[in-house]
């Protein structure tokens, strides 16, 4: 027989498929990102009012390092087990080896210890912050904040754990992406009739191979520093806090490539499967995402324009970074362009990879103004920075790994997923994001420093519970609204301070929140009542099929047992 | 209403603070040029792609068109991109070079961030520097002008219309100093001596706020600036009992 699957525990536990361990990678980034959304919740709850309310020691007093643990947290949890995860292990492992007719992984057995090592990278990340004071220095971990000086006990060692475990799962599954895509495609299928999103893995696959390794040196000197008295980062002993921070960066710039790349490749395919219209400017999309990968090596002291570097390296840094928009535009304008003209559908998947469009245009422009060092001297660390990231991040990779969810879990699982419900889910989350970071913008404008548990504002009077603070602040954003819209002059109590837009931000999260929520009822739904999936489904015409329409939904357990064959 | 305030942030505000300082008053400016440029690329792209959300949705008997390529179209948008952030370049490279070095400092004054408190020292004086903590929640007086999480038992006192240079050390892990509507942030990095500057141009009290995570405390490390007359601060060197050092170094040129 064909299809004949191990039983449970081998097939989920010792797996060597590329589907299942895409499936298990998808699951995983899931899970923790309902956990790292959860995070998120809090912190705005925190924030949505001055005065610590939430995060408070035992008599009542803030808590500032539970506060800096969460956001450490929150970000490692979302940049390492949610968006690489979900879009490099989980998509590109379903859909690489299913792109380009391959019957599997080029190492299967490579694959799965890719998947198990992020497992206990995981534990070991949420450990670190419940043992001692936590990790609360940020997802940058700079020293001295993370070396012994700024966290004595073991939390900081943990987290340099999880993140060498992390970081040798994507070395190792980038190698096997490598492998993979340069052996394994099918005859007739050249590097430059390649899928789009196999290019796109391609490019975030070198990225990763090469940005990883610098990172693991970067936090292994640190663990030496903190256990074994070498002092790369202390000045005490000839060392420099500086050159962590170049490490760090000469990671962690491409780092945010390797998260949108894999999105650029999805959002190609989706724009052009509901146009009905085959990828406008193919070979300029393929190298605009090379481009970008390769400039992206070379921008990382953008992030470091405070820190005293000398004027002339500014400069220099400046316009490397103003460049990327170049190939980033060619992007944007060429995914318009496969709309023009196009007999287009809004399906769930087509709105996500629309919303995808403006948000990352949005996010782009921020950081066209965050590029130049002379305007970052002001926005530098502050919320502008925060709402940028967001908007492309958040708002660009997360769209994407919906809007890939959406176009591929009817070939994945074999069911469709509600239609109403997946629109419902999308109009929640663009509202919720849009409310919660477009107003960041203003609160980093006005000088708000990002990482702060609580900001500069007048309290509100003494006895509100949250539920009256909430009503209280509704009432002054109706009020401001009614004020800006008629010219009306409004006697309020809040004459200063970054509570307005804080409590805003807050209100949009919560809505994102509920969205999640949703999303999970939608995988459920999905699941156990979802209708069966045709082989292709979304009627993807010939001249723009990529190969895994032509197989069933779901997907044999080994596929391509006869070799296809491209023109 | 919204930008009224000097000094710190109002309610509702939604843009940078009320540059105080010429050097801000630049930063204002090539950001102001930032959101017209900025504003219109998103307005462009926005309105060409609802166009085509609108125009070229499915239709019956409509089938989409085939091409996928345009060479004449392609260049341009390569084009006018490189010649739009050149227009940004320029004026963004000039403010960075204004930013960077301040001719002839006619004061000095070196900060050092401390977990989590600010120290100041005023270089050209015998005598003078203190720590400045914030003050807590419940001995704020507003009836004073103080503000909650802004406000110092020891505000920096500095004269206007001074070229004012600014030294940022740390002693523990790393700060940064920020003075938001002089246009300054600077990072403060044990084992180095980061240097920037500022020039108020009117008399006000200024806030800044701590700007690189620094640990618990992180939240409350203000940065409080009284700028006064040169009359009222050579009053105020006195009153504290600070002597102007001779100028060896000055003299010798």
């Amino acid at each position: 027989m064909a299809d004949h699957k191990p039983g449970f525990f081998t097939r989920w536990f010792c797996s060597t498929n590329h589907k299942d361990i895409g499936t298990l990678y998808i699951l995983f980034s899931i899970f923790a990102g309902i956990i790292g959304g959860a995070f998120s919740m809090y912190m705005r709850m925190e924030l949505q009012d001055p005065g610590v309310q939430f995060m408070t020691n035992e008599d009542g007093s803030p808590n500032g390092q539970m506060w800096n643990v969460f956001i450490t947290a929150h970000g490692l949890i979302m940049v390492f087990f949610v968006v690489m995860p979900g879009l490099i292990g989980g998509f590109g492992n379903w859909f690489v080896p299913l792109m380009i007719g391959a019957p599997d992984m080029a190492f299967p057995r490579l694959n799965n210890i890719s998947f198990w090592l992020i497992i206990p990278a995981f534990l070991l990340l949420i450990a670190s912050a419940l043992v001692d004071i936590g990790a609360g220095t940020g997802w940058t971990i700079y020293p001295p904040l993370s070396a012994k000086l700024g966290h004595p006990g073991m939390s900081v060692d943990m987290a340099i754990f999880a993140l060498h475990l992390a970081g040798a799962s994507s070395i190792l599954g980038a190698a096997n992406f490598i492998t993979t895509i340069l052996n394994m495609r099918v005859p007739g299928m050249t590097l430059h009739k390649m899928p789009l999103f196999v290019w796109s893995m391609l490019v975030t696959s070198f990225l990763l191979v090469l940005a990883v390794p610098v990172l693991g040196g970067a936090i292994t000197m640190l663990l030496t520093d903190r256990n074994f008295g070498t002092t790369f980062f202390n000045p005490e002993g000839g060392g420099d806090p500086i050159l962590f921070q170049h490490l760090f960066w000469f990671f962690g710039h491409p780092e945010v490539y390797i998260m949108i790349l894999p999105a650029f490749g999805i959002v190609s395919h989706i724009i052009s499967t509901f146009s009905r219209k085959p990828i406008f400017g193919y070979l300029a999309m393929a190298y605009a995402m090379v481009a970008i990968g390769f400039v992206g090596f070379i921008v990382w002291a953008h992030h470091m324009y405070t820190t005293g570097i000398s004027v002339n390296t500014l400069t220099y840094f400046t316009v490397a970074t103003l460049i990327i928009a170049v190939p980033t535009g060619v992007k944007i304008f060429s995914w318009l362009a496969t709309m023009w003209g196009g007999s287009i559908i809004y399906k769930t998947p087509m709105l996500w990879a629309i919303g995808f469009i403006f948000l990352f245009t949005v996010g782009g422009v921020t950081g066209v103004v965050l590029a130049n060092a002379g305007m970052d001297v002001v926005l530098h660390d502050t919320y502008y920075v925060v709402a940028h990231f967001h908007y492309v991040l958040s708002l660009g990779a997360v769209f994407i790994l919906f809007a890939g969810w959406y176009y591929w879990i009817g070939k994945m699982s074999g069911r469709m997923y509600p239609e109403f419900l997946g629109k419902v889910h999308f109009w929640m989350t663009f509202i919720g994001v849009n409310l919660t970071f477009f107003p960041q913008h203003f609160l980093g404008l006005a000088g708000m420093p990002r990482r702060y548990i609580d900001y500069p504002a007048p309290l509100l009077p003494e006895g509100l519970d949250w539920w009256g603070r909430t009503q209280f602040m509704f009432n002054e954003a109706w009020m401001q609204l009614h004020s800006w819209a008629t010219g009306a002059v409004y006697e309020s109590t809040i004459t200063w301070g970054y509570h307005g837009w804080n409590f805003v931000s807050s209100m949009g999260a919560y809505l994102a929140g509920g969205s999640v929520i949703l999303f999970i009822v939608i995988v459920f739904w999905t699941l156990f009542f979802g209708r069966k999936a045709s082989d292709n489904y979304w009627d993807v015409e010939d001249k723009i099929m990529t190969l895994e329409w032509t197989i069933s939904s779901p997907p044999p357990f080994h596929q391509f047992e006869i070799q296809p064959k491209v023109k | 209403m919204a930008n009224a305030q000097d000094g710190y942030a109002g309610s509702w505000q939604l843009n940078l603070q009320t540059p105080a300082s010429p050097l801000q008053a630049e930063i204002y400016d090539f950001h102001t040029m930032l959101l017209w440029i900025t504003g219109i690329i998103v307005v462009f792209v926005t309105a060409l792609l609802a166009y085509a959300v609108v125009k070229f949705r499915r239709k019956k008997g409509v089938e989409p068109a085939n091409f996928a390529h345009n060479t004449l179209i392609e260049v341009i948008w390569t084009i006018v991109p490189i010649v739009v952030l050149i227009i940004i370049a320029i004026p963004s490279l000039k403010l960075l070079y204004l930013e960077d070095r301040i001719p002839e400092p006619e004061l000095t004054i070196k900060t050092t961030g401390y977990q989590w408190y600010w120290g100041y020292e005023y270089m050209d004086y015998d005598g003078l520097e203190f720590m400045s903590y914030p003050i807590a929640d419940e001995d704020i007086d507003e009836s004073k002008g103080q503000k909650r999480l802004l406000s110092t038992d020891n505000p920096v006192v500095v004269p206007v219309d001074t070229n004012i240079q600014i030294l940022v050390a740390a002693a523990d892990v790393i700060h940064a100093f920020a003075l938001p509507a002089a246009g300054v942030k600077k990072d403060a990095v044990p084992g180095q001596l980061n240097e920037t500057w500022m020039r108020i141009d009117r008399p006000g009290v200024y806030y800044g706020q701590c700007s690189e995570i620094c640990g618990t405390g992180h939240s409350y490390m203000p940065i409080e600036i009284h700028a006064v007359s040169k009359e009222e601060f050579d009053a105020w060197t006195r009153k504290q009992g600070a002597k102007l050092k001779p100028k060896a170094i000055a003299e010798d040129k």
